[in-house]
């Protein structure tokens, strides 16, 4: 069966610099796969050539259809939701008004209550304005608003930036539901590796703007030298 | 500037001045003095839109600072008009501090906005105090006359005193913006953030630019004066304003010499070149194309079409010619980093 | 006393006509960090349009008040969006200097096409207001000032229930807040600066329209207007669009309360004296009256 999201030899430049030499993976339906390495190894530039945030070369293939030169809005509108590093929410605007952009997209109703269900507590936030939550909250918000575009494939672009071990462990489990109850395929770029490995079925290592070394998280986990030379741990 | 290429440059235009009253009839003398005085003005609003990236809409009215400052002390105090030059150049670049002290809180864009108001006070104050000022009716100057015993015909006479002016101007622009206040200049264009963390104080640069290029163009005004021998509240529009930023954008912001194309432009769009495109359309279209407002149209489609297609201007197209570098403009890239470049 | 109302009303009146324009700024402004100096002028030319619609007959007969003034904010929106593709668009990538000297260009097209069309004489525009007054408790009000607010402020009023309520609003501030994410929703961005455009020459071609009863049509009768609108922008703080409004409406009034109580203030002063209050205000409030200091993460 053909791979819900594949990158074959995928570059990216910023201005002169180049970012990414040539990226090749897959992500299958219904997979969680994370993207690891250290700062500068090109992880969130990989997430926005796909969603086209970033000019970019060679070939993005999602759902059997190759993504061309185009802009985020294509992307967005192929099925694939990309949560921007700092989480990318309206700040000035209010909880509410952040979910029902979620579902600018789509036609009729949004379905805010399959949203609540997952989370359950934006119900009380409704009115507040987004920029005055945690950062926790804010990276829920985010993943509620992406989960509302019914996507086929959600990008996380460090989900624990500046969070704390009990809110991103809780950030994760929810990821976790979606994957299992939805079957939403996951593409998560993390620093923090171990959570990231306990999530994601297989994990590509990415270095200076290339793939070190990939394989299931259990193999990557198991593996000493791996660990310690790629995972920090 | 590029050292030999600048020298050679200077040379160059040395020798055309010295050449040209001799090839040239009386009027198109008169026409190239006031291509001398243009380029005062626009070697002053260069330095400060060119190299500290602040728009001015009202540059204008700091030549009527001068020319006014000129034609009352010419007038109603006798001095001699080479004299009061100084004294227009100095009045006219306290109101530029004056104005800039202030102002320089808005930033880039809204200052612009702010230096629109200017010429429109300035000829309202020019109305309110009119036993100063002459009113709506103006100051009449003495005729150009050669002085300091030197016969001449009184448009070469005009030339050659704008042109010696001008070549000063240009090497005082020139040191101006080489050391470390050019430097300074540069950096608030370049990045306001990154300037301040480096010590370097905008408001004051800023403020200092508007001074400097309120000085420059109020001595293009005095000679102005001198040149056209009558000045009233209507002798400085917004569309001058305008036109010099037309000149700047044309010649090349951020270029001392290509304030040379600038000012060649502003001078003969105005007269020759403007006029004769108009002409030539109307031929074709049947439109009356003399009708006012006609040439004011020209001006902002060809800003349009030098933004378009090439924002660095007349100079970084010589450059390009040249080194067969593609001029970057940096005036034009400021602002945006590297990091924006999207798909 | 009657002389404070008096002042007090014609001040909204003319602070009306500045808060629509200062709305227009904001709107083009919180978008793309452009200040459009072509509004103004936009404003005159959409007002001589509306002038051709009134005096030349089309179709064979010409246009009463209320129709043409419709056509006319119909035109505008167009006319708005046009320019914004073709002038604007192509400049996306350059820096803001470059595309506020695009707009200045535009200031100027407009200004000679206005002179060109029309000639620069001073035009009589009609008002769909009587010109007499109501007298309350000893106090004129023109209803010809209560008109203008009345129609300036139901404008400002609609365009607000647009951008709360429905679903192009909303993605419009979204834009405006984080143009990235939102385009990662799906947003058309640079669609939605058009539609932008689009309003903004509306709310001008209001402006316009109300101002040139009492201001006469002219080429330049909007560059004063300009001013005034630009200073009541920033009170307000440029990024807030109710400040855009409060500023405007505010400058209006102390304007009027200047002219009538301090009488050096004449009528030639009253521009540098709009610059003075700005600039006091800045000095005290760096960020106007409504804004909030964005504090710039290096």
């Amino acid at each position: 069966m053909a791979p819900l999201l594949e990158l074959k030899d995928v570059s990216a430049r910023y201005g002169q610099v180049a970012a990414l030499h040539g990226v090749s993976l897959t992500v299958e339906e219904g997979e969680i796969v994370a993207l690891l390495g250290a700062n500068g190894a090109g992880k969130t530039t990989t997430l926005r050539a796909v969603s086209g945030t970033v000019r970019r070369a060679g070939d993005v293939v999602f759902a059997g259809k190759r993504l061309g030169r185009s802009g985020p809005e294509v992307t967005a509108r192929a099925g694939i939701a990309h949560v921007p590093e700092g989480r990318g929410i309206f700040a000035e605007l209010t909880v509410w008004d952040n979910l029902r952009m979620g579902a600018y997209m789509r036609r009729g109703r949004p379905d805010f209550r399959m949203v609540l269900d997952y989370f359950p507590w934006l119900e009380a936030r409704r009115n507040q304005q987004a920029g005055t939550l945690s950062g926790g909250e804010q990276q829920m918000l985010a993943l509620a608003r992406a989960f509302l575009q019914r996507p086929r494939l959600l990008m996380l672009d460090e989900p624990s930036l500046g969070l704390a071990p009990l809110v991103t462990r809780e950030v994760f489990r929810v990821v976790g539901d979606l994957n299992q109850k939805e079957g939403l395929a996951v593409l998560v770029v993390e620093q923090n590796a171990a959570i990231a490995l306990n999530t994601a079925g297989r994990a590509y290592v990415l270095e200076t703007g290339n793939v070190a070394i990939s394989g299931t998280s259990d193999a990557l986990k198991s593996d000493d030298a791996v660990r310690s030379a790629y995972l920090g741990y | 500037m590029r050292s030999r290429l600048g020298y050679i440059g200077f040379a160059v235009l040395v020798a055309a001045v010295v050449v040209a009253p001799l090839v040239s009839t009386h009027y198109r003398t008169y026409q190239l003095a006031f291509v001398a005085i243009y380029l005062i003005a626009l070697l002053g609003l260069n330095i400060l839109t060119g190299f500290t990236g602040q728009i001015s809409l009202g540059h204008g009215a700091f030549l009527g600072v001068g020319a006014y400052v000129t034609t009352i002390l010419v007038v109603d105090h006798g001095w001699n008009d080479l004299l009061t030059l100084p004294v227009a150049g100095v009045v006219a670049g306290v109101a530029g501090l004056a104005f800039g002290l202030p102002a320089t809180r808005f930033a880039g864009p809204y200052l612009a906005l702010a230096t629109f108001a200017i010429p429109l006070s300035f000829i309202g104050l020019l109305k309110r105090f009119p036993h100063f000022t002459g009113g709506t009716l103006g100051k009449q100057l003495p005729s150009v006359h050669s002085q300091f015993g030197i016969h001449a015909n009184s448009s070469v006479w005009i030339y050659w005193v704008s042109w010696i002016v001008a070549l000063v101007m240009f090497l005082l622009a020139f040191m101006l913006v080489r050391g470390r206040l050019g430097r300074a200049l540069r950096s608030v264009r370049d990045s306001e953030i990154a300037a301040t963390a480096s010590g370097v104080s905008t408001a004051g640069v800023k403020t200092l630019a508007f001074g400097i290029s309120a000085f420059f163009c109020g001595i293009a005004g005095g000679l102005f004066a001198i040149a056209v021998t009558y000045v009233n509240p209507d002798t400085f529009p917004i569309d001058l304003s305008i036109l010099l930023l037309v000149g700047i954008v044309l010649g090349g912001a951020g270029s001392l010499s290509g304030m040379i194309f600038g000012a060649l432009f502003v001078e003969f769009i105005r007269i020759t070149w403007g006029p004769a495109l108009l002409d030539l359309f109307s031929q074709v279209h049947h439109i009356n194309t003399r009708a006012p407002g006609s040439s004011l149209v020209v001006y902002g489609v060809v800003l349009l079409l030098v933004l378009y297609i090439a924002p660095a201007g007349a100079a970084g197209l010589v450059r390009q010619l040249l080194t067969g570098k593609t001029a970057v403009a940096a005036w034009a890239k400021q602002g945006r980093t590297a990091a924006e470049d999207q798909a | 006393m009657q002389q404070f109302f008096q002042a007090l009303f014609s001040g909204l009146a003319d602070g009306s006509i500045y808060a629509s324009l200062a709305l227009a700024l904001v709107l083009i402004y919180k978008a793309t960090e452009v200040i459009n100096f072509a509004q103004g002028e936009m404003a005159m030319f959409t007002t001589y349009i509306a002038y051709a619609l009134l005096t030349h007959p089309h179709f064979g007969h010409t246009f009463s008040y209320w129709p043409a003034f419709f056509l006319t904010l119909v035109i505008a929106f167009v006319f708005g969006v046009g320019l914004q593709r073709v002038v604007i668009k192509p400049l996306e990538r350059a820096s803001v200097l470059t595309v506020v000297m695009a707009t200045i260009a535009l200031l100027v097209i407009l200004n000679g096409l206005a002179a060109w069309i029309w000639s620069p004489e001073l035009k009589f525009f009609p008002s769909p207001f009587p010109t007499s007054t109501w007298v309350i408790g000893g106090v004129h009000i023109s209803k010809q000032d209560t008109g203008t607010f009345g129609v300036t402020i139901a404008c400002v009023v609609v365009l607000w229930l647009f951008f709360r309520f429905t679903k192009l609003g909303l993605a419009m501030r979204a834009g405006a807040v984080n143009p990235v994410a939102a385009r990662l929703l799906g947003v058309r961005t640079s669609w939605l600066l058009a539609l932008g455009w689009g309003f903004a020459a509306v709310l001008g071609a209001v402006s316009g329209m109300m101002s040139a009863p009492t201001n006469f049509l002219s080429p330049s009768m909007m560059q004063a207007v300009l001013i005034f609108a630009f200073a009541g922008a920033i009170l307000g703080g440029l990024e807030s669009p109710v400040g855009a409004v409060a500023g405007g409406l505010g400058l209006g009034v102390l304007l009027s309360m200047l002219g009538t109580y301090v009488h050096p203030v004449t009528p030639e002063l009253r521009l540098p004296v709009a610059l003075l209050i700005l600039l006091v205000v800045l000095l005290i409030r760096p960020a106007g009256l409504f804004g909030r200091v964005v504090v710039r993460r290096v």
